[in-house]
């Protein structure tokens, strides 16, 4: 704090905590705590709102407990954000090997931008372009009929395929880029180092790439995994007949049945849930928080 | 154990650029080599080229006569001692140094015993749980040799690995390094821009200009026989005298200078035509009031004088201004001319050598 003034002057200094405490109180703490206040509270006509009728209870929480529909639904959430994950983990961290090690610098620039240009296109658009191309009479059906690899069209959009599918391409680069900039910190003679003492490939990633890009791998995960499980864009547009992801739960109940009260407790269960499977995960794989804020 | 490395008529390219150029030279098995120039000569690039992550764009690199065009650096018996050290560090010390092992197979028990059995051998007893973060720079310094020994290399390969420490050290790992080379009798190539660490250390010394060698002797020989100028000055200090040669009897001949007319020896392939400079040793110089007849002798005045205890170094000046140095041992009664003196520096022809100026160019 005595830092920030000593560089900027008490002017600046203080607009920049203004504006941070801001962003943060109001913008970040305060929704968080509304919706958490209503969690707790009925389901009301508007008149008997601060009746007698209106006290707290766990009820809306119970409801969730209650309902093996919904107990289904978040626990597949929770399986395939997770099979998200690992997927986006197994397309980045060989195209962050290759963008940080082995492509020459030359290219990289080029190869970035490739990588960025779909994002400038909204979610939304992108994941209607999915659709269609994933549809039964859609191009990746055709092409691959064409090139004889299928020989009767597949029906892409069953299960959760599809939606695992548009999340990956969603979020991947989340992932990417932090597993990049990990692999990118490593000096080059390390990996110099393995070879010449005899280890073949695989085990010089084993040993000496995967272990100091992990952090960078977690933050990857992290972001990647809560993005998924409250993605609701890509679930929705590339649903199928039996797929349900439970952030539609929680728009039906704020939305369709107005009820906002259930809907918050649903919504602090997704995010609690998440929270201790990350922890749990992150113990597991041995990362701790500050590994990843580096 | 050890095997040799032979470096027949290899070159380097890089697009345009030739980093190595028709190198030719044989390293004997159990050999202490080292390959000594200044950043970018393309010492390194040989030193990848022999550890395998370039391949020659020319000629053929042969490991125990066989030759290793194509063999990748996890496949041939050679080690690589990495400038930074590239020490892994998230493993501790024992795990760094057995890592080798572990690639081949070897089961953990057998690996502790080894890397401690190496620890032993690098005067670093003790430190196998450590992690590298824990180690200071000399201790680094032998868990990288422990890690490259562990392989047991026929061919170690340094990379100029003692850049990184202070002067005491330094000194103190060269001794070191050459002990464990003898212990071990492994072939031993060594690359580096500091002269004082070819000549202390190696049996022999390539010295390299512009991709090539420049000469392969006996570090004797390429301090008190340079082959060419480059060497000359490359390896110690010199006064240097533009000129030409005058007349030529033998061995010997009149080098015509703007500071006189000197009697000087011929350098190797030093003929008439040839555009030469002659270089004197400081050591080789000493200052005068009356030059015996017949020396080479140079009126000067003394400019400054620097006492270094063992040794006293004498700046000095010629007529036209030009700055010489002298360097005459101290022997308790050697006398320190005040600054402003007026004598005269003599040395002799046998010291005094006529060396080209162009260095060698590719056979």
């Amino acid at each position: 704090m005595n830092d920030l003034v000593r560089r900027y002057g008490a002017g600046l200094a203080g607009t920049f905590i203004v504006l941070t405490a801001f962003w943060l109180l109001v913008l970040v703490i305060l929704p968080y705590l509304y919706l958490f206040e209503n969690s707790f509270r009925p389901y009301l006509p508007v008149v008997d709102i601060g009746g007698p009728k209106d006290v707290y209870s766990l009820n809306n929480y119970l409801t969730f407990f209650e309902s093996s529909i919904h107990l289904r639904v978040f626990t597949l959430t929770i399986v395939y954000s997770s099979v998200v994950t690992v997927l986006c983990f197994a397309i980045a961290y060989p195209l962050a090997y290759y963008l940080s090690k082995v492509a020459s610098s030359a290219v990289v620039p080029t190869l970035f931008l490739l990588l960025l240009i779909p994002l400038w296109v909204s979610e939304i658009l992108r994941s209607f372009a999915w659709f269609i191309i994933l549809a039964l009479k859609g191009p990746l059906n055709f092409g691959l009929l064409g090139l004889g690899i299928i020989d009767q069209p597949v029906r892409w959009m069953s299960g959760f395929r599809s939606i695992i599918i548009g999340l990956v391409y969603t979020y991947v680069l989340f992932m990417l880029f932090p597993v990049y900039n990990a692999v990118q910190s490593l000096d080059t003679n390390q990996i110099e180092a393995a070879e010449d003492l005899g280890s073949p490939w695989w085990r010089t990633h084993w040993r000496v790439i995967l272990p100091h890009a992990k952090p960078g791998i977690a933050s990857g995960a992290v972001t990647v995994f809560m993005l998924s499980a409250g993605s609701i864009l890509v679930p929705t547009l590339l649903a199928s007949t039996t797929s349900r992801w439970f952030t539609e739960i929680i728009q039906q109940w704020m939305f369709e049945s107005q009820d906002w009260n259930t809907g918050s407790a649903y919504a602090f269960l997704l995010m609690l849930a998440c929270t201790i499977f990350v922890t749990v995960v992150m113990r597991l794989f041995r990362v701790r928080l500050s590994d990843i804020a580096k | 154990m050890s095997a040799g490395v032979e470096l027949a008529n290899v070159c380097a390219d890089f697009g345009k650029f030739r980093a190595v150029d028709h190198v030719n030279v044989t390293v004997k098995a159990g050999e202490f080599f080292s390959f000594l120039g200044p950043s970018g000569c393309g010492k390194t690039t040989i030193l990848r080229m022999v550890s395998g992550f370039i391949d020659p764009s020319e000629g053929e690199i042969l490991i125990g006569g066989q030759s290793v065009r194509g063999v990748r650096p996890n496949k041939r018996p050679t080690a690589l001692i990495f400038q930074n050290l590239a020490l892994f560090p998230l493993m501790p010390v024992w795990e760094n140094i057995s890592f080798g092992l572990e690639v081949r197979g070897v089961d953990k028990k057998a690996r502790r015993a080894k890397a401690e059995e190496l620890l032993k051998l690098v005067d670093l007893p003790g430190a196998a749980d450590k992690a590298i973060s824990q180690l200071s720079g000399g201790q680094k310094q032998r868990v990288a040799i422990a890690r490259a020994l562990a392989v047991e290399p026929k061919v170690m390969l340094l990379d100029e690995p003692l850049s990184a420490l202070d002067l005491k050290l330094r000194q103190h790992m060269r001794a070191e390094l050459r002990a464990i080379q003898k212990r071990t009798n492994v072939t031993f190539i060594y690359i580096t821009h500091d002269q004082g660490e070819a000549l202390a250390m190696s049996d022999r010394v390539g010295v390299m200009s512009q991709g090539k060698l420049q000469q392969v002797a006996t570090p004797q020989e390429i301090y008190n026989h340079p082959a060419n100028g480059f060497v000359a000055s490359f390896v110690g200090e010199n006064n240097v005298f533009p000129g030409q040669i005058e007349s030529m009897n033998g061995a010997t001949a009149v080098f015509r200078t703007g500071a006189g007319a000197f009697r000087a020896s011929l350098g190797p392939g030093v003929t008439r035509t040839t555009a030469a400079k002659l270089y004197v040793r400081p050591e080789q110089t000493r200052l005068v009031d009356t030059p015996p007849a017949g020396t080479n002798s140079i009126p000067v005045e003394v400019a400054d004088v620097a006492f270094e205890g063992n040794f006293i170094n004498i700046q000095v000046r010629n007529g036209d201004g030009r700055p010489l140095v002298i360097e005459a041992r101290n022997d308790g009664s050697t006398r320190v001319p005040p600054p402003g003196s007026k004598l005269n520096m003599v040395f002799d022809a046998e010291h005094a050598v006529i060396l080209a100026d162009e260095t060698r160019s590719a056979a």
